[in-house]
């Protein structure tokens, strides 16, 4: 056993007797990860639907028409109420949205559909500011129901009647409109009203289902391929995995001073052994360390949460492989810059959790702002952890992978650079 | 002095931290089979001294040998000559004790058959062979310091450095890691031995040198050094010994004025 072996071999000894802080840093990031894969989605399933109130003050043909198709459409869980209660609903989280109809909806939404200098109704949202996603959501549906209903409304119902004559008198006094373009818009209101008309014939089918979606839309998830579905355990183990190997290269960090308080550190520098060496038996066994751990939590995900690796198993390896030497060194480099055991832990922590949340290990970084996305490319973790999800539900090939691990691999020089030049040699 | 006629030999030592000079111009010489006591009060440079002697510190100047070997730093083949047994319990304590003496053995390029017998017999010295797969954390203050001793023993060194090896251990155990330095300097060890306590260097050491701000102040055999002492100072107390005690020197020399 040569010295290398040695140091490297005494520190995976000392770190797995240790069996309760082992056990410990397996099952956080396992329990953890299944709590975040569980509440962000989890086994693949329908989607939840959204609980909206809905206050219709105008009860006018029109408005109840929209209500009626808000309440058949499956992304809505709809419950109407008045004002007040469905404000009260949203105070309390209970529904995300209330939209309020104002009452004259239906006359005012017909008239400003063939008249755009005409007054709007103004339909209220009120929505909860926690679950402010929804509101484009609810604006989007309320928008198709809306159209449709108005524009049935303007082409077959009496309102539609009733505006069509309002507007054919103030096109024919209008001065403001040219002989032509007067002749076209009498014209259309002409071929409108045939189509109401016929639409009000007793017995008639109507002529007119209002404005519909131009468009059928068929859904299909991008996953890996096949029937395979998309399983958020994958990313949230990833991020779980990422965030307590970090925390290991924190005691790495802070093994090393206290070994220098206990004066272990003055006995190895006393034998001779090189300083690159040392350091890079510390680098050896915390990548091992670091290694072992992401297999024992993977083992988990893949056996229990049904995590995959879809993409290239050379590649998932890699990106491991990479991001355990990332988390030693960056060990190595709390162990250089840092002074007390105490103060350092404490520091390191902060940065630590800094560097996870930035590296979307907690939440995906495609919610971030698109300025941070782009800014995060900086923090290594952002690499480990996109890296982990390309190899895994994404199940993309090992091309993908040659960015992590070079990112990372980077990062990892540039803290063993640092770690080297600060560390104090002196006893 | 000639450098080969010493197995350790420091001349001229100097280290400054920043604007504050540690060690100025410290030299001392330990002949194999010879225990020189190395003392001074808090700061006098002690450790520092021993630092540079076994290549924890470069020195600003100044030159240590083995044998006329120069001690050079890290992985110096030299370094292999001498044991260092810190102040401070060195120990793995989640480590067996045979863990701990095979981890230093095997940066001392200790290996296989040699290691064991080397283990087994660093062990013996110090009273430890049956406690060999028992961890430090159930051992007692003065069993780790034995173990702390052994440590530095397993790859048998031919200068071996101990700073305060005996503190916080009862007066059995002090004795027993006494009869140990004992036999190291039977085997013909060069041995420095930095302490605070008197009648530890009355009783073991063959020459002693005393430091203070950074100097060697006096150097010799008790009795040259007692021989230093004023009159009016020799009878402060009752002691067998008329011309006083090591102790009276030490006060006389470095002051009586508390140091931290």
């Amino acid at each position: 056993m040569n010295a290398l072996t040695a140091l490297v071999r005494k520190d995976l000894i000392l770190y797995f007797s240790n069996r309760r802080a082992v056990l410990v840093t397996l099952a956080a990031p396992i329990l953890i990860g299944a709590f975040f894969g569980a509440i962000m989605g989890g086994p693949p399933k329908k989607p939840a639907r959204v609980p909206v109130a809905v206050v219709d003050l105008d009860a006018s043909a029109v408005s109840k028409s929209m209500v009626a198709a808000m309440k058949t459409d499956t992304t809505f869980e709809l419950e109407e109420s008045a004002e007040p209660a469905a404000i009260a609903r949203v105070r309390e989280g209970k529904v995300r949205a209330a939209v309020v109809i104002p009452k004259g909806f239906g006359d005012s939404a017909v008239r400003a559909l063939f008249r755009p200098g005409a007054t709007k109704p103004q339909v209220t949202v009120h929505y909860d500011p926690s679950q402010a996603i929804t509101v484009a959501l609810v604006k989007g549906l309320l928008t198709e129901h809306a159209m449709k209903a108005v524009s049935q409304a303007a082409f077959s119902g009496a309102t539609g009647s009733k505006v069509i004559a309002e507007s054919r008198d103030q096109v024919k006094s209008s001065t403001a409109i040219g002989e032509s373009e007067r002749r076209d818009l009498l014209a259309l209101f002409d071929s409108v009203e045939r189509l109401q008309s016929r639409s009000q014939t007793p017995g008639a089918s109507p002529v007119s289902q209002g404005l519909t979606m131009p468009f059928e839309m068929s859904q299909s998830e991008v996953t890996s391929g096949g029937d395979r579905k998309y399983n958020s355990y994958a990313h949230a183990f990833a991020g779980m995995g990422v965030q307590f190997v970090l925390f290991m290269g924190i005691e790495l960090g802070v093994g090393v001073l206290l070994m220098r308080r206990m004066g272990i550190w003055k006995r190895l520098r006393a034998a001779p052994v090189s300083r690159t060496l040392l350091l890079g038996s510390r680098i050896a066994s915390g990548t091992v360390t670091a290694l072992l751990l992401m297999a024992g939590i993977y083992a988990a995900a893949i056996a229990i949460f049904g995590v995959r690796i879809e993409g290239s198993v050379i590649g998932f390896a890699g990106v491991l492989v990479a991001f355990a030497l990332l988390a030693s060194t960056f060990g190595l480099l709390i162990a250089a810059v840092g002074r007390t055991p105490e103060a350092t832990r404490g520091v390191a922590i902060l940065a630590t959790l800094l560097l996870v949340m930035l590296g979307g290990a907690w939440v995906p970084t495609f919610v971030f702002p698109e300025w941070l996305q782009s800014a995060t490319l900086v923090v290594p973790t952002r690499w480990a952890v996109d890296g982990l999800d390309a190899m895994t539900w994404r199940g993309l090939g090992i091309e993908a992978a040659w960015a992590p691990i070079a990112a990372m691999l980077a990062c990892s020089a540039a803290f063993a650079w640092i770690a080297v030049k600060n560390f104090d040699w002196e006893e | 002095m000639e450098p080969d006629r010493s197995k350790l030999q420091a001349t001229d030592l100097r280290k400054s931290f920043g604007a504050t000079s540690a060690v100025a111009g410290v030299s001392l010489a330990v002949d194999p089979g010879e225990i020189v006591g190395l003392l001074g009060p808090n700061g006098a440079g002690k450790s520092t001294t021993i630092s540079m002697i076994c290549g924890l510190v470069k020195p600003d100047g100044g030159t240590v040998t083995i044998a006329g070997e120069p001690v050079g730093e890290d992985a110096a083949a030299v370094k292999r000559r001498i044991g260092l047994v810190p102040q401070e319990i060195s120990l793995y304590e989640d480590l067996s004790a045979i863990g701990n003496l095979e981890l230093f053995g095997a940066l001392y390029g200790l290996e296989g058959s040699v290691l064991a017998e080397r283990i087994h017999a660093a062990l013996e010295l110090v009273g430890l062979a049956d406690r060999a797969k028992a961890k430090p954390a159930t051992f007692s203050g003065g069993m780790k310091r034995r173990l702390n001793i052994a440590c530095a023993l397993v790859h048998d060194p031919d200068v071996l450095l101990l700073d305060e090896p005996t503190v916080g251990v009862d007066p059995q155990s002090r004795n027993a890691i006494f009869a140990n330095i004992e036999a190291l300097r039977g085997r013909g060890k060069a041995i420095v031995y930095t302490t605070h306590y008197m009648e530890e260097a009355e009783r073991l050491c063959d020459r002693i040198v005393i430091m203070d701000h950074g100097r060697v102040v006096a150097s010799g055999t008790r009795e040259s050094l007692m021989r230093m002492l004023p009159p009016r100072e020799k009878p402060k107390v009752v002691e067998p010994d008329p011309r006083g005690t090591l102790e009276d020197l030490f006060l006389h020399l470095t002051g009586k004025q508390l140091r931290d």
